[in-house]
């Protein structure tokens, strides 16, 4: 049970630390400033779940926290691909946040219920955090995906760019199986089935289409450690202070 | 954060000639009598134009103080560090909000308060014209810099304009904050290694003259105030608040254990702080827009407005009209 529940949250654990560090990227250039601050304030929240995450970790045996994210190396991480890819325009950005998020929401709705107590009451804080993430992501969806002829070009593309990553939310488990078995997870592939049809829903609100699902080839390696070419700066930028003496307090 | 020292140049006080002498009297009488002016009571034009021009400069600095610091919110060492910064820096930016709003009850929009700034026809707090090279340097403006920005609002928090007091007095609850966050890192480095030390040290020697500009010119040479400090729109003399912060904070930075880069710096018998005159050429050169790092901080704004610019007119729908934001 243990390296099941381990992946598990390593992998969820790496993709809001990511995330929340792409996020707060756009603090000081958001297009306008209730962005710059909602933007910052997902970052927040993401980066103390991710805190939370490798909390739990530590109960089961594995290093600090600080020590888990500051000093891993890219092909250590396990997070999906999308959350690692550079923020873009604000429309790739917005995209991501939207794909993601809502992952995320039914993600956290299912691990709510998990048979592993201490997720299940993280889950749960964590799952009324997301609520804001989703409500933020869907607002702006609808109305830049429903304005004019640029934002929804621009939103189509980066639409089009972010979607083969997205499914790489969902990359197979090998634990995937036993996840379910012991009640620990509903698992990626039911969390994906979800996934697609609150999307979908989302974007009929839009004038943005989606493509069919079967034309999409999934990006898959993130969750075992195959990352893309944007992971190690992001990561050796994030630990540049800490790494002049790792031993040291800051 | 801010410096209230550059606001008040060229300030012509021949103006008042033209105002009703009955209604200027009166709008005199009620600030004397401790009262605030709200946005559709009367005002005299030079008191709307300082007004506007003193808010718009405090919201600047606070989007473009976001950017020294937000350069190390991707490279904090460690959880908790990072997740004050974010927060710290998030802070300010709501601040440039709140004070944009406040401003915009006098007259003038957002839309074109940031045009004036990315066209560098409006200013912004001078020292964030420096550049943070390490760590220490966002250390150092998260406990001095926002000290010094704290002496200077809870001064102006007593001021004559409502908006702009109650926006004031909530930036100060969280500014606060950020002072303890500040000191709270400055005291991890002083008593950390012999690098974390010397990393400290660097900064306060590169920060200390900007830090001494940051309050604005000598009263010695500085423009005249009277009529701004009798309608509460100026809350103190340029040397009372740098002696206030001196007065604060010297002794805290030397109980660290750190040499302030000033030989002369001490404290009289009479309670004023000595100290060697800050080159004021220097100041004037840096806020004309020739310091190190002015044309980075206003192309990153200008980046940044160009980038959004879809965004923004996105969200316009046909119906929608301008609203003048609640006081």
């Amino acid at each position: 049970m243990n390296l099941a529940l381990k992946e598990l949250l390593y992998k969820m654990a790496d993709d809001q630390l990511i995330l929340g560090h792409r996020n707060s990227e756009w603090t000081g250039f958001g297009p306008i400033l209730e962005e710059d601050i909602a933007f910052s304030s997902m970052a927040q929240d993401k980066v103390g779940q991710s805190l939370a995450l490798y909390t739990l970790l530590q109960t089961l045996g594995e290093s600090d926290p600080d020590t888990v994210a500051f000093t891993r190396n890219a092909n250590q991480f396990h997070n999906c691909i999308l959350v690692e890819l550079p923020n873009q325009e604000y429309d790739f950005s917005l995209i991501r946040h939207f794909l993601f998020d809502t992952a995320e929401a039914l993600r956290f709705e299912a691990l709510g219920n998990s048979s592993y107590e201490p997720l299940a009451q993280l889950a749960r804080k964590i799952r009324g955090e997301l609520r804001y993430h989703t409500l933020h992501a869907n607002t702006w969806m609808k109305q830049l995906g429903s304005a004019t002829e640029e934002s929804i070009t621009r939103l189509q593309n980066s639409l089009q760019i972010a979607l083969p990553y997205a499914l790489g939310i969902f990359e197979p488990s090998p634990y995937e199986a036993e996840l379910i078995d012991q009640k620990i997870f509903t698992g990626e592939v039911a969390l994906k089935e979800k996934w697609m049809a609150k999307v979908e829903s989302v974007l009929n609100q839009t004038q943005l289409h989606l493509p069919d699902w079967k034309t999409i080839t999934p990006v898959y390696g993130g969750r075992e450690g195959k990352h893309s070419e944007h992971l190690q700066p992001l990561l050796d930028e994030m630990s540049e202070v800490f790494r002049i003496d790792p031993s040291a307090e800051w | 954060m801010y410096g209230g020292g550059n606001t008040f140049e060229g300030l012509k006080t021949d103006s008042l000639a033209q105002e009703d002498p009955i209604r200027l009297a009166a709008f005199e009488a009620r600030i004397a009598r401790g009262e605030k002016i709200e946005p559709t009571d009367w005002m005299p034009q030079l008191y709307r134009k300082q007004l506007i021009r003193m808010i718009e400069q405090h919201a600047h600095s606070e989007i473009i103080g976001a950017l020294p610091e937000g350069t190390w919110i991707t490279r904090a060492p460690g959880f908790k560090r990072k997740m004050s910064l974010m927060a710290k820096v998030q802070d300010e930016v709501g601040h440039a909000q709140l004070l944009y709003s406040a401003a915009e009850t006098l007259g003038k929009s957002r839309e074109q308060m940031v045009d004036d700034l990315i066209n560098g026809k409006s200013k912004y707090s001078n020292i964030f014209n420096y550049p943070t090279f390490t760590w220490a340097d966002c250390c150092f403006i998260s406990w001095l810099v926002d000290a010094g920005a704290i002496v200077n609002q809870l001064a102006n928090a007593k001021g004559s304009y409502g908006p702009y007091c109650r926006a004031l007095e909530r930036i100060c609850a969280e500014e606060s904050f950020h002072l303890k966050y500040g000191h709270h890192c400055v005291i991890y480095l002083a008593s950390g290694t012999a690098k974390q030390r010397q990393m400290f040290q660097e900064a306060l020697n590169r920060w200390w003259p900007p830090m001494m500009h940051f309050f604005g010119p000598s009263d010695k040479i500085s423009a005249h105030t009277e009529v701004l400090m009798r309608w509460k729109v100026k809350m103190g003399t340029n040397d009372e608040m740098r002696n206030q912060f001196l007065d604060m904070y010297v002794p805290k930075i030397w109980e660290l254990g750190f040499t302030i880069p000033d030989p002369s710096l001490k404290k009289n018998e009479n309670g004023k702080w000595q100290y060697t005159e800050p080159d004021w050429e220097e100041f004037k050169r840096v806020i004309n827009g020739d310091g190190p790092c002015n044309k980075e901080r206003l192309e990153v704004r200008r980046i940044a407005e160009a980038r959004g610019k879809w965004v923004r007119e996105a969200l316009k729908t046909p119906k929608m009209s301008y609203a003048t934001p609640l006081a």
